[in-house]
């Protein structure tokens, strides 16, 4: 018989944790202590800044906003102070949101597979990774700016409309989606990307032992693990489009009410001039024409929720469906 | 329609591995297309003030406000001499925006990265992420009209004295807009995505390091600073060459609380310094957005936009070349 | 001052230690060294200092009664031992027996895990270690880990490390250097890199980054070096390298070496303590436990009948 099989412990009882002596803080370099100092302000400044920005927005909102602001058109007054709602905005920012997202997400992530997956030559994946990489790095002005010598081209009247002088107006709604996409589109790539790297090598592997091709894999294997990486990176991206104003201003013709040209209903609208809650927002301060700052500060509360509510949605998505990394960082579990 | 039908069909067969490589690199390169697209339409523009002005634009003589008014009136053939101005307030203004809020930004971004990692009970820490994710996600306009609505009435009505005013009200007026709140507020907004990069790596460093220099007699502070800063060391570059493409590129918040006017706040007066209003090169292409149908004052601000994206690109190619002699001490992945 | 702990055995013949032993003692360790009548030869280490007596020092550190916890679980279970000068202590046991936090407790790295606690007193000198500075106890008890773990930096800043950042004021590069040269000849890597101080340590092949953590251990002169299976990540010539290394730095310090490789033990350690399952079960010379112990676990571990 073994003595292995157990000689019953003593039966011991963990004493509470008492830590032994620790250099003090008075033995530290000076320069140490003043990090020291230094590192905690930081820290509880960014909490309480943030704190403090969320209390004011959320009194300031609360007190002004009501629920007909929601629902009725700006007035067709300059000074907003008066009357009138925000609901032009609002629809404004949605559909904003819903096109840039729409061709910025096929967008991103075909590249991304293109880059992971296949990635010959080397020099083009560099090329394409180095122009997502600058194109994240723009300025939204100068996007902006782009965008208007780009959508004043003839060719491209019919995504916005002819003034009366017979140049081309150059600023719609398509205009400006088309554009946001522009700031969507890395942010997409990268979350795309980064998931498609946590993908172990086995599962693509398993696949081509089966006989599969390549692109047969992507679509069936890959694609579907995918989901939340793709998710995050378009809500990301969406945040990002939704807090823009300076892409609004220059492109979107800064009209309050949403002003349809006339033609098809649904294409109309697109071609047309209207406003967003950023925009409006920065009309109504005063930097901008209005002088409403009660209206402002209600845009604000609506949109910061908004913002919320997308940032809560990429915190949920992303602890599902993404693979911890383990690793052996500090941080890690 | 038959045609758009054999297209169809010929897409839902089942690809050849080359025919999709072929394909999905094409709707890669539409990322790198956009970044030519863009310089070229933007130098087009800008072509006119180069081939009149050459590079003198970039400095200093004349007050630039009424050069951008004389602008704006010009016919549609302008001569030669309405394509002079003198941009260098801009540039100026836009450096010492840039400059003062990145080295803040950096610094309170490092410290609150060593908080989170090094000091911050586990609760704390748990918090920080929604925390700084939310401060990032907050759009520039609503730092703007927090930054308009609050900070300037109390930089302008509590800290600068009537007496300050009195002394400049000839040649400007103090109303609290200027220096101190772009520099402020800029440094807010870019801080968290500075902290979240900077806090992702310093996570990374693996622990055996951290261990074995607490083993060796550090602090841990002491081993954070002496080991994990200075193994990250690359990723503090990117993330400051990140917040300056950001900070230079902001338009919209430094529109509202600058004070918009195109001076140059000079060291030499004193406390006054921080109260000077000033212009940036962002703010001027969203300011004129508006009529760019004068040739003049078209070129002039795509001019200033071509400048920008430049500097973009510098930022871009700095990063990478700082970070290049400290690949040697990274372990080889 | 006896040194005699209750419950251990004496070394057999000898003065009590205390005193420096003498040579008498070479005779029973040659012939308890004999090899095996066994196996095992092709490794045999037939290094030729390991015939010399170690001259075994004065007594540095007491383990009295330790325990430790983790989470109120009992990883160790009331080891008490002692650690002399001259001598090379190793820590042999199945995995999981709790010699790795028993070592670590040696230098209070213990404390940086949440969880840990522990009861029971161990001293340096004399003096409690948890009396002393956390940041002063580890510049006298150094250690060195399983996996080489070089900062990356270049040699000379990784070896000057500990030095630079203890004192208060930077010291020059001046008055590092021959510190740092000391340290390298002393863990024998100095002839191998002499001309390239200023290389990333990254770039050193497995056993020679070991072999810096070595000198950047000793780099400060400690009292004690502990060394957690400094071994297991190399290759067989490395581990020669290392192993004579260590044999000829116990004349300086005192060892403590964490080794799940019995064959190691045998070849360095003068006196073995075996761990299983969180208890001390057996202390004693190397000869003596590997040849004739006394325990019935010891013998079947040493045997092979787990591990």
């Amino acid at each position: 018989m073994s003595s292995v099989e157990s000689v019953p412990p003593p039966n011991l009882v963990a004493p509470p944790r008492r830590r032994g002596r620790r250099s003090s803080l008075r033995s530290w370099r000076r320069g140490d202590q003043l990090i020291f100092v230094l590192a905690w302000t930081a820290g509880v400044a960014l909490c309480l800044i943030t704190a403090s920005i969320i209390v004011f927005l959320a009194v300031k909102g609360v007190a002004y906003l009501s629920p007909k602001l929601l629902v009725t058109s700006p007035s067709a007054a300059v000074n907003q102070a008066q009357s009138g709602g925000f609901l032009d905005p609002i629809v404004g920012t949605v559909t904003l949101a819903v096109i840039g997202t729409l061709i910025a997400t096929p967008l991103a992530v075909i590249s991304a597979i293109w880059v992971v997956e296949y990635g010959r030559p080397r020099w083009l994946v560099g090329i394409v990774e180095t122009s997502i990489e600058l194109i994240a790095g723009t300025p939204d002005i100068v996007i902006a700016i782009f965008g208007l010598a780009l959508f004043q081209l003839g060719i491209l009247a019919p995504l916005s409309f002819r003034s009366t002088g017979g140049g081309v107006y150059g600023r719609s709604f398509l205009a400006a989606g088309i554009m946001m996409s522009l700031l969507a589109l890395p942010l997409t790539y990268t979350a795309t990307r980064n998931g498609l790297r946590a993908i172990p090598r086995h599962m693509r592997e398993a696949s081509y032992a089966l006989g599969k091709t390549r692109i047969t894999t992507i679509r069936r294997v890959l694609l579907p693990s995918l989901r939340p990486h793709v998710a995050t990176g378009a809500v990301l991206g969406m945040g990002r489009i939704i807090g823009d104003t300076a892409i609004v201003v220059v492109l979107l013709g800064a009209t309050l009410q949403n002003s349809p040209e006339n033609g098809v209903p649904l294409l109309g609208f697109l071609r047309g001039t209207g406003s967003t809650l950023s925009s409006y927002i920065y009309d109504n301060s005063p930097a901008g024409e209005g002088n409403a700052p009660q209206k402002a500060y209600a845009a604000v509360f609506v949109l910061v929720l908004i913002i919320v509510a997308l940032n809560a949605i990429v915190g949920r998505v992303s602890r599902i469906g993404v693979h911890a990394s383990a690793g052996t960082g500090r941080l890690s579990r | 329609m038959s045609g758009a039908r054999a297209v169809l069909e010929r897409l839902r067969k089942p690809w050849s591995d080359n025919r999709a490589e072929r394909m999905l690199g094409a709707v890669a390169c539409l990322t790198a297309l956009s970044i030519v697209a863009m310089v070229v339409f933007v130098a087009q523009r800008a072509w006119p003030t180069f081939s009149h002005d050459g590079l003198s634009w970039l400095g200093s003589g004349g007050n630039l406000d009424n050069q951008i008014g004389a602008m704006v009136s010009t016919p549609a053939n302008p001569p030669a001499s309405a394509f002079v101005f003198h941009a260098w307030p801009l540039i100026y203004g836009t450096l010492l925006t840039a400059v003062f809020a990145v080295v803040l930004g950096l610094a309170a971004s490092i410290l609150t990265a060593i908080f989170i990692v090094d000091f911050a009970p586990p609760a704390v820490r748990r918090l920080m992420t929604p925390v700084i994710r939310l401060l990032a996600s907050i759009p520039s306009v609503v730092f703007g009209l927090i930054g308009v609505l609050v900070l300037v009435p109390f930089v302008g009505n509590d800290l600068i004295g009537a007496g300050q005013k009195a002394s400049v009200a000839n040649v400007i007026q103090l109303t609290g807009a200027g220096l101190l709140v772009s520099v402020v507020i800029l440094t807010v907004m870019i801080t968290p995505i500075m902290t979240a990069l900077i806090t992702d790596a310093l996570g990374s460093v693996p622990r055996s390091w951290h261990e074995g220099a607490v083993a060796l007699g550090l602090n841990p502070l002491r081993a954070t600073i002496a080991v994990s800063i200075r193994a990250i060391r690359p990723a503090i570059i990117s993330a400051a060459a990140l917040a300056t493409a950001r900070a230079v590129g902001e338009a919209i918040m430094l529109s509202m609380v600058s004070g918009g006017v195109s001076f140059t706040p000079k060291f030499q007066d004193g406390v006054i310094f921080l109260f000077e209003p000033l212009r940036t090169l962002a703010e001027e292409i969203v300011q004129q957005s508006e009529g760019l149908s004068a040739p003049a004052l078209r070129s002039s601000i795509y001019s200033i936009a071509l400048l920008l994206l430049f500097s973009g690109f510098m930022l871009s190619i700095a990063s990478r070349l700082a970070r290049m002699p400290l690949r040697k001490y990274e372990l080889s992945s | 001052m006896s040194t005699r702990i209750e419950g251990l055995p004496s070394p057999c013949g000898l003065a009590p230690s205390g005193e420096v032993r003498q040579n008498d003692t070479m005779s029973i360790n040659q012939l308890v060294f004999a090899p095996p009548a066994t196996d095992a030869a092709p490794l045999m280490n037939t290094n030729p200092l390991r015939a010399v007596s170690p001259l075994t020092g004065p007594e540095r550190m007491r383990i009295s009664e330790i325990s430790v916890f983790y989470d109120g679980v009992p990883a160790v279970r009331q080891a008490s031992l002692a650690i002399h000068q001259g001598e090379v202590l190793a820590l042999i046991g199945p995995s999981g027996c709790g010699k790795t936090t028993l070592l670590r407790t040696l230098n209070r790295l213990t404390e940086l895990t949440p969880t840990a606690s522990h009861s029971g007193q161990i001293t340096l000198d004399g003096e409690d270690i948890h009396e002393l500075e956390d940041t002063k106890l580890r510049t006298r008890v150094s250690m060195v880990f399983q996996q080489p773990n070089p900062f990356p930096m270049s040699i000379f800043d990784n070896v000057a490390f500990a030095l630079r950042e203890q004192s208060r004021r930077r010291p020059r590069r001046r008055e590092l250097e021959p510190l740092v040269k000391q340290a390298l000849q002393r863990a024998g890597l100095y002839e191998e890199i002499r001309g390239d101080l200023d290389r990333s340590a990254l770039r050193l092949s497995g056993g020679q980054q070991q072999r810096l953590c070595i000198a950047r251990a000793i780099a400060t002169n400690p009292e004690i070096l502990l060394m957690d299976e400094p071994c297991s990540a190399l290759d067989p010539r490395s581990t020669a390298v290392i192993e004579d290394l260590i044999l000829q730095l116990r004349s300086e310090l005192a060892i403590v070496i964490v080794t799940h490789n019995l064959q190691q033990a045998r070849r360095i350690a003068d006196r073995v303590a075996f761990m299983y399952l969180g208890d001390l079960v057996e202390l004693g010379d190397a000869g003596q436990l590997f040849e004739a112990p006394r325990e019935e676990r010891t013998r079947e571990y040493i045997a092979g009948a787990f591990g």
